[in-house]
């Protein structure tokens, strides 16, 4: 596994607001067609991690390698976007005032080229993106099987599937690394086997680079290649599932040991 | 039961993407437009095309740039009267220097320059949110009236202070000054205001309108998914100030023929807001159904008493007018917060079950 070239490194990255130190000094190696489970308890720095990968915060130290190409600092989350990073919020983010097909049309933005006027008279070119771009979002709406609720507003849906539409408007910017935040968070086993199948389809059928925070530690085990810990900003432990569950250090910080 | 899709299936994008996917609507839209161009500046007298149907049709326009920018980008806006200005003094700044110009150019060329002056002017959104920016945009309305009146250029140094719209031709036959007729001024806003509505429609349902409600809806998402806030809110600023340049243009040569400042103060803004808010935040059709409600029904109300045989002082009817007028605005608020294009939607999601209620 130590052969696949790497996507992302994130190398020795510091992150401070005023006295908290939300990550010390955390290099991450993210390998191309891999799912990386990032685990931890609260306030460890999970969702500041991703803050940092697609450009909301910015590390006062460490640098980020994305693609061989080292990030210059002062990328905004809307270049990161361009370079091919989507990402999922753990509270669902999604435009509620518009469809299931709109949210997931807004997130094909960066594949649009059409200028003003074109889009004002429906003509040309704006009309042959809208129809091209329309059947991508079709083949991410039968991918996640939520062809029923096309045009429903987003705000209306039940829980379960608002986090689906999310993953479907990341997945239709067709990003090379797909950053989850807690994509099962609130879900029955169903929804999460559910979503554990998408996850794994997206790496093999679009061939799609996983980064996922989660709580459930079987779904963790299950799915992941590979796993982060992280435990006060600090990365505590790297390694496939099997190490992970032995590392001591884990066990101590978050896993726990089982009371027979 | 007239009203039904079933049998109507789309077996194309583009055809699943129309403006209006249902046939009966279309036919609806074909006839309010035969009647609009057709029956209505045969039958209609002089008072109900000057003194009704034509400012309706000017708010109208203005309703649905303010409705662009407040209800699809969620940006508020107090500064409509300002923009209108703008307009209304660009265009009788450019037919007095070129008289032969095409008076259309003209107009459009209004709305350019108040788009110039509304992306100024939409800078301060990038920084600040909701009520602030509201606050911010009547900085614009303050100054730019403010402009008009002290610098004597723009009104051509006229001693009274007022620009009035000098006669102009559109294809040999006079639109504005006092020969044109109210029925030749009520087609040219009424053309006016069905291609922009129809403009309009097209961008909130292509890419640069999606781009809008997402800055609208959550901007941070909005921002990761690769939308740059900066241009996507200066382009609902143009585009929004863009329609009330026209619209401020149009209330000078075809409805008012002479104006001062006054005419577009800070009341203009309020109003536009209302008839966009009781029409419906994020709704074209809503921006035209709520310019109705505020220009018809105070007409409606003053002229009540008299239908019904009712003589009372005039003072005192103008204030129960007002009561009234203001009664029904709570009341629709309260019916339907999400204003009336939302209860005539509801009306024909209902309609589309009738008589079967499943």
């Amino acid at each position: 596994m130590g052969s696949r070239e790497s996507l992302l490194s994130v190398e020795g990255v510091s992150l401070s607001f005023g006295a908290v130190q939300a990550l010390v000094d955390v290099s991450i190696e993210v390998y191309g067609g891999e799912i990386l489970a990032i685990i931890g308890p609260n306030g460890a720095g999970k969702t500041s991690l991703l803050n940092v990968i697609n450009g909301v915060y910015r590390p006062q130290q460490g640098r980020l390698v994305f693609m061989g190409q080292a990030r210059p600092r002062n990328l905004r989350p809307y270049h990161v976007a361009r370079q091919g990073i989507a990402r999922t919020f753990q509270n669902v983010a999604l435009f509620k005032g518009m469809s299931t097909l709109d949210n997931l049309m807004t997130g094909r933005v960066l594949h649009m080229r059409s200028g003003l006027l074109s889009q004002a008279l429906y003509w040309g070119r704006a009309l042959r993106e809208e129809e091209a771009q329309r059947a991508y979002v079709e083949r991410v709406i039968n991918f996640l099987e939520i062809e029923a609720i096309r045009k429903t507003p987003v705000g209306r849906l039940p829980y379960g599937l608002q986090k689906r539409v999310e993953l479907g408007r990341a997945l239709a910017a067709e990003p090379r690394l797909l950053l989850l935040d807690e994509p099962m968070a609130g879900m029955n086993v169903e929804e999460k086997e559910d979503m554990c199948r998408f996850i794994l389809d997206i790496r093999d059928e679009f061939d799609i680079t996983c980064v996922l925070i989660e709580h459930d530690m079987g779904v963790v085990m299950d799915i992941s290649d590979r796993i982060v810990v992280l435990d006060y900003g600090r990365k505590i432990a790297d390694g496939s599932p099997d190490e992970v569950r032995a590392n001591p250090d884990v066990i101590d910080a978050y896993l726990g040991v089982a009371h027979a | 039961m007239l009203y039904r899709e079933t049998g109507q299936f789309k077996t194309s994008y583009r055809r699943d993407q129309a403006i209006f996917p249902i046939a009966q609507d279309r036919w609806c839209v074909a006839l309010v437009l035969v009647a609009a161009y057709g029956v209505v500046p045969a039958l209609a007298n002089e008072y109900w095309l000057q003194a009704v149907l034509i400012p309706f049709l000017i708010y109208a326009l203005a309703a649905i740039g303010l409705n662009l920018l407040t209800g699809y980008t969620g940006q508020l806006s107090l500064g409509t009267g300002g923009f209108m200005a703008v307009g209304a003094y660009t265009a009788y700044k450019l037919t007095t220097a070129m008289p032969d110009l095409n008076i259309v150019i003209v107009f459009l060329f209004a709305g350019i320059v108040a788009a110039a002056v509304g992306l100024v002017f939409g800078l301060p959104s990038l920084r600040i949110k909701g009520l602030y920016l509201a606050v911010t945009t009547l900085a614009a309305q303050f100054f730019l009236v403010w402009l008009f009146n002290r610098v004597a250029w723009f009104y051509n140094y006229n001693p009274s202070g007022t620009i009035t719209a000098p006669p102009r031709t559109l294809m040999g036959i006079m639109v504005t000054g006092p020969e044109a007729t109210a029925a030749v001024r009520y087609l040219v806003v009424l053309s006016f205001v069905v291609f922009f509505a129809l403009i309009a429609k097209n961008l909130v349902r292509s890419e640069i309108g999606r781009t809008w409600m997402a800055i609208r809806d959550m901007d941070v998402a909005a921002e990761i998914i690769g939308i740059r806030p900066l241009t996507t809110k200066l382009s609902a600023f143009a585009v929004s100030s863009f329609y009330c340049g026209i619209a401020g243009a149009l209330m000078l040569f075809v409805y008012l023929g002479s104006v001062e400042t006054l005419a577009f103060d800070i009341n203009v803004s309020f109003e536009v807001l209302f008839m966009v808010i009781i029409g419906g935040l994020g709704s074209i059709l809503g921006s035209i159904i709520g310019a109705a409600f505020i220009t018809i029904l105070p007409i409606f109300l003053t002229n009540a008493p008299h239908l019904v045989g009712l003589e009372m002082r005039v003072d005192l009817a103008k204030e129960i007018e007002l009561i009234i007028f203001g009664g029904f605005i709570i009341a629709f608020l309260i019916l339907e917060p999400r204003g009336l294009a939302r209860l005539w939607q509801i009306g024909k999601e209902k309609l589309r079950r009738w008589p079967f209620p499943y």
